[in-house]
């Protein structure tokens, strides 16, 4: 309507975190946990594969297995948790005023960032050589018959200035800068957001749009470097130029649902009231437009590697695509990550309102997970993965302990960027 | 069109009291055959009772049949008119397809759109516009009302509820 009423709306609402809704954040714990318990228990005692022994290399261990289902959700929460910091920057940086009530939702994702980092470090150094192939020291010694001319060839970039096959200093170094600056920019945000709070006036919008602005710069790095690092070294010997970019389309997508998410849950529960169906209807596009982004650039992966039908790059696909254990999920990542988002979405009616948001976004979670687990399982795994309660308990295990930190992170501070310049734009919101 | 169709021409010099405007003409049961503005009002169609567009329907049919055309001419093609051994895959290798079919796709639902917009909005390059008051295309809002479909209603009291509703003038207007 072009008729600007004037609006009340309380700018000082707090999120309560109350007890029954911790409560139900500690039960799926729970649950996740004994799913956990039942699954390790089960690769204990289940029979060895000795397939791996036969073949030559190392014969499979059941934890291995767990530090593969860890790493999953490191790189997907880890993921996650910046998405909402970049999302936030975004909107300073494109002079977004449609946002400006949700900002506070986006920027708590990443109260999860600093635990994400300390717990993919961990899980490096315990985890590194069950991993990650390219931790061998044999493979960069010549005279050792496992000695592997292309790996040594990369080796630097994983070791420099060491020596190759000692400690990948390089490898680490990036991981810790990475981690450490987007938690720096995070807590800038934040910073900022606090003071604006208090003080007002428009300085602090401006300050914001120019640390976004620095922040969108490494992010533009580092998330592709993160994902080369985290999730492409695994294969090895293999490579593909827009990698980084496929994994950063995943956690657009996986971080857009959890943002849609966490908005409609708030304003299921009273708050946020200026929110209403167009604010909505922006987030849904977002996830249905990203949603194409990533088939966009699964496809063309695909396509190319597929048509030019090189051994050393379809050897990605053919361990897939020819497995009885990930042949299926293959199938099922497109189907939850394309065709349901694109179907369901489509209509306007679809995306303003909630309902089929919930369900889609509820849904893509799940499917950029199994995108996940399949780009990590074969290349550490073999022929010994696949998604058991192993791996459904680590998902709700993090997934619950993610929610209770940003949840916790949302209700220490004002709800609402009650000082932001363009509040008004967005009351005014029309779509 | 009909000979000697008769308006009677509502000139508004504010959005603001356009839009007031529409409502309270509506409000009191005229129907209101257009609203020529030399911008776009934010809201106009929304007072006027607009319904959603179908237009995307459109789109979407017509993408859908570009993407059969496009499968249809590809399968035609590669593997019954002229089958040829590229990369050692099959005549019918379906990832190879999907970027024709989308591009298909994409022309023949901006094509269908495009086409379907300009004949249910009288665009033919044939048409005759008609002209209620050239202002609209300068300074002012005009609000056409067909009296042939306000029967039950006399002039005098639709100029009189133009009048009241803001109108800075009020005139009449029949095309030959």
């Amino acid at each position: 309507m072009a008729h600007h009423g004037e609006h009340h709306y309380n700018l000082d609402q707090r999120f309560d975190f109350t007890a029954s809704i911790k409560k139900s954040i500690l039960t799926v714990l729970v649950l996740g946990a004994v799913l956990l318990g039942i699954g390790v228990v089960m690769a204990m005692t289940g029979g060895h594969h000795e397939e791996g022994a036969e073949a030559g290399t190392h014969a499979f261990h059941w934890y291995e297995r767990l530090y593969a289902s860890i790493w999953v959700n490191n790189v997907f929460f880890s993921g996650i948790a910046i998405i909402g910091v970049f999302f936030f920057a975004i909107q300073f940086a494109a002079q977004a005023g449609w946002s400006a009530p949700i900002l506070r939702v986006m920027l708590s994702l990443g109260s999860w960032l600093p635990i994400a980092g300390v717990l993919m470090l961990a899980t490096f150094f315990v985890a590194n050589h069950d991993l990650f192939h390219w931790t061998h020291s044999y493979l960069f010694d010549k005279n050792d018959p496992q000695y592997d001319k292309i790996i040594d060839g990369k080796g630097a970039f994983f070791f420099w200035p060491m020596e190759k096959g000692t400690f990948p200093v390089f490898y680490i170094a990036r991981m810790v800068i990475f981690f450490g600056f987007w938690v720096f920019f995070f807590n800038k945000f934040k910073q900022i957001s606090e003071q604006e709070d208090q003080l007002g006036g428009s300085n602090h919008w401006y300050k914001m749009r120019s640390w976004s602005a620095f922040f969108l710069i490494f992010f533009a790095v580092s998330s592709s470097m993160s994902a080369w690092d985290w999730v492409m070294s695994i294969d090895t010997h293999w490579f593909s130029t827009l990698f980084g970019w496929y994994v950063f389309a995943s956690w657009f997508v996986s971080g857009l649902s959890v943002i849609t998410l966490i908005v409609l849950f708030l304003k299921g529960k009273g708050y946020l009231e200026m929110v209403n169906e167009n604010h909505v209807h922006d987030l849904g596009k977002f996830v249905f437009g990203f949603s194409i982004f990533w088939t966009y650039l699964w496809f063309s992966q695909f396509l190319l590697i597929y048509y030019a039908n090189i051994p050393e790059e379809t050897v990605y696909f053919v361990e897939r695509l020819e497995s009885d254990i990930y042949g299926p999920f293959v199938f099922v990542n497109l189907g939850l990550n394309f065709f349901l988002p694109f179907l369901v979405l489509m209509t306007r009616d679809a995306k303003r309102h909630g309902v089929f948001l919930k369900l889609v976004c509820s849904i893509l979670l799940v499917g950029h997970w199994i995108d996940f687990t399949l780009m990590v399982q074969p290349g550490t795994l073999g022929h010994n993965g696949g998604i058991g309660f192993m791996e459904l308990g680590m998902l709700l295990v993090y997934g619950s302990s993610f929610a209770f930190v940003v949840l916790g992170a949302l209700a220490k501070r004002n709800l609402i960027a009650k000082n932001h310049p363009m509040l008004e734009e967005s009351y005014n919101h029309h779509i | 069109m009909e000979r000697d169709t008769h308006f009677i021409l509502g000139v508004y010099d504010d959005e603001d009291v356009l839009l007031h405007a529409v409502e309270k003409v509506r409000g009191s049961g005229v129907k209101i055959h257009e609203v020529y503005s030399p911008y776009p009002v934010h809201g106009l169609e929304h007072v006027l009772g607009y319904k959603r567009s179908k237009l995307p329907i459109a789109a979407f049919l017509f993408g859908m049949l570009g993407t059969s055309l496009a499968l249809t001419m590809q399968l035609y093609m590669m593997r019954f008119d002229w089958p040829m051994i590229i990369g050692g895959k099959d005549f019918a290798a379906f990832p190879d397809f999907v970027p024709v079919s989308f591009e298909m796709t994409v022309l023949l639902a901006a094509f269908g759109m495009v086409g379907v917009f300009l004949i249910t909005s009288n665009l033919k390059p044939w048409a005759q516009p008609r002209i209620f008051d050239v202002r609209s295309t300068d300074d002012k809002h005009i609000m056409a009302i067909d009296l042939a479909n306000n029967s039950s209603l006399d002039l005098d009291k639709i100029t009189e509820i133009l009048n009241e509703s803001g109108a800075t003038e009020v005139n009449k207007k029949s095309f030959e």
